[in-house]
């Protein structure tokens, strides 16, 4: 279980989060949604420790990820349960697709052997719809959606118990998103792992999550299950999913 | 108005302590990480053979231009003094002692810093660089420490080639435009060069190689969002690691042969 609560996290003068209660109960899919540029991938990357909160505390079952002075094998450990999908892939592109999938796989105390790191990596990208003549091209070589499934492929090679999926679906064609939407919900089931999703695709709302949270001004606006989320009054909410221009979000940001 | 004036001066000044500071801290932090594990074997030999071997035909052809044009020089000046005969030594110190460290350093600055800061710069803007710390690898150790190492082992070799190749330059010029004996030169190079001139230009190069790759890292890993941010980070990496290269030179020089 994550929980985060009464994280704050300020860039100069701009406060991004101004106090985020949060809680993500193990193997459930939670999809945080919001407009750009509210901070949306801040909190993720507070989670996983790439930005530090400026106060607050977040826990991943009980245990305070934000404490300082972690040594590196215990950040190892603690990062070894995690996958994520970036938003742009963050592919290695010095690398071929196979030791991108496999980068996890071949490094660290438990490394194994590359042939079987390599067969292993094979299976992950044909686990997410890509054939094995793919494993050998550089990721340069692939298009949008391809490059996003190959990111898909690494978060999931290591089986990590807790997997974040920045923007799945931005920049990739109705199809495409479809495909990665219905991928998604399917390793998360058969995986039985817990996923935070953040995403402005309300497509990908419907078919990833079971809860749904809104931030919205540094806080989170409103949080319940996806089966809640239409009958919701908050005015918040329904200009977002209706993808309303007038409201109580400003359209100027 | 004067606190306008002590703010002008001051805030300039406060910045650029920081930076300093900023800096010690990343290079200390670097040279921290080279001894302990994990290493990276294949990235180190990947750098070696980017920043060393693919080097050479820049400070090469840097080299021998240089100790062409220095021949002709130290002729013409010697000739002032009935001192023309000086000339192969002359070449042969100034290649090792001066420029061949400091022109290799400055056209391997250009050459590898660049490359450096815009590569690991746009794996920071390209969140490449998040994504291997989620992937439990220190990008420090991964990126930056076999860059570091492998310019700083592999300048005091170009260094030495680059040396080499300079002497080559003054003696082609020496014996073809200047009427000495080919072995004449060659005698008189050999007799006059001392272990520790073409030593402390190898110590120099080390350093350099080390101010390269750290300056060219550095920049990257502190790169703005966007293709402007790159292309900042890319032009302070040049920039600092060719004025930190000449400073640091002048101090090397005075510890070396001032007692």
């Amino acid at each position: 279980m994550i929980t985060l609560s009464d994280v704050h996290k300020a860039f100069g003068a701009n406060r991004v989060l101004q106090g985020v209660n949060l809680t993500i109960a193990s193997g459930t899919s939670m999809v945080i949604i919001g407009g750009s540029g509210t901070g949306k991938s801040v909190l993720l990357k507070s989670i996983l420790g790439l930005v530090r909160p400026d106060s607050g505390m977040i826990t991943l079952d009980g245990q305070d990820v934000t404490a300082k002075g972690k040594s590196g094998a215990d950040r190892d450990a603690f990062l070894a349960r995690f996958g994520m999908l970036f938003q742009g892939g963050a592919l290695f592109d010095s690398l071929r697709v196979w030791e991108n999938v496999a980068f996890r796989l071949v490094r660290g105390a438990k490394a194994m052997p590359k042939p079987q790191a390599r067969e292993l990596a094979i299976e992950k990208l044909r686990r997410v719809g890509l054939k094995p003549e793919t494993a050998d091209l550089y990721p340069a070589e692939l298009s949008g959606g391809m490059q996003k499934r190959v990111g898909l492929a690494r978060a999931i090679a290591a089986e990590p118990e807790i997997i974040f999926f920045d923007e799945p679906t931005t920049g990739l064609d109705p199809i495409m998103a479809g495909v990665i939407n219905d991928l998604i919900r399917e390793i998360v089931v058969e995986m039985g792992a817990t996923a935070m999703t953040i995403t402005h695709d309300m497509s990908s709302v419907r078919a990833i999550a079971d809860n749904v949270a809104m931030l919205h001004g540094g806080v989170i606006r409103w949080t319940g299950p996806v089966s809640e989320l239409d009958a919701t009054p908050d005015p918040y909410v329904q200009q977002f999913i209706h993808g309303r221009a007038d409201g109580p979000i400003e359209s100027v940001r | 108005m004067i606190a306008g004036t002590l703010g002008a001066i001051g805030r300039p000044a406060l910045q650029a302590l920081a930076a300093i500071g900023r800096l010690g801290l990343f290079a200390g932090t670097v040279i921290g990480h080279i001894l302990r594990p994990p290493f990276y074997l294949r990235e180190f030999g990947v750098a070696l053979l980017q920043i060393g071997w693919f080097s050479l035909p820049v400070v090469g052809l840097t080299a021998i231009f240089t100790g062409g044009a220095l021949a002709l020089q130290i002729y013409a000046g010697g000739a002032r003094f009935n001192a023309e005969a000086v000339v192969p030594s002359i070449v042969a110190i100034g290649m090792a002692r001066e420029l061949g460290p400091v022109l290799g350093g400055l056209m391997v600055a250009a050459r590898v810093a660049s490359s450096i800061a815009a590569e690991i710069g746009t794996m920071k803007v390209t969140e490449q660089i998040d994504a291997l710390v989620t992937l439990s690898t220190n990008p420090l150790k991964y990126l930056v420490v076999p860059r570091v190492v492998a310019a700083t082992l592999s300048m005091p070799v170009l260094v030495a080639t680059g040396d080499a190749i300079g002497i080559m330059g003054g003696w082609l010029v020496g014996i073809t435009r200047l009427d000495f004996n080919s072995a004449t030169y060659l005698k008189n190079t050999v007799d006059f060069l001392e272990a520790w001139d073409v030593g402390s230009g190898l110590f120099k190069g080390a350093a350099f190689g080390f101010i390269v790759a750290l300056m060219g890292c550095y920049h990257g890993m502190n790169s703005a969002r966007g293709a402007q941010g790159v292309g900042a980070a890319t032009k302070s990496a040049v920039v600092s690691a060719s004025v930190l290269i000449l400073a640091a030179n002048y101090i090397l020089t005075e510890l070396f042969f001032t007692s």
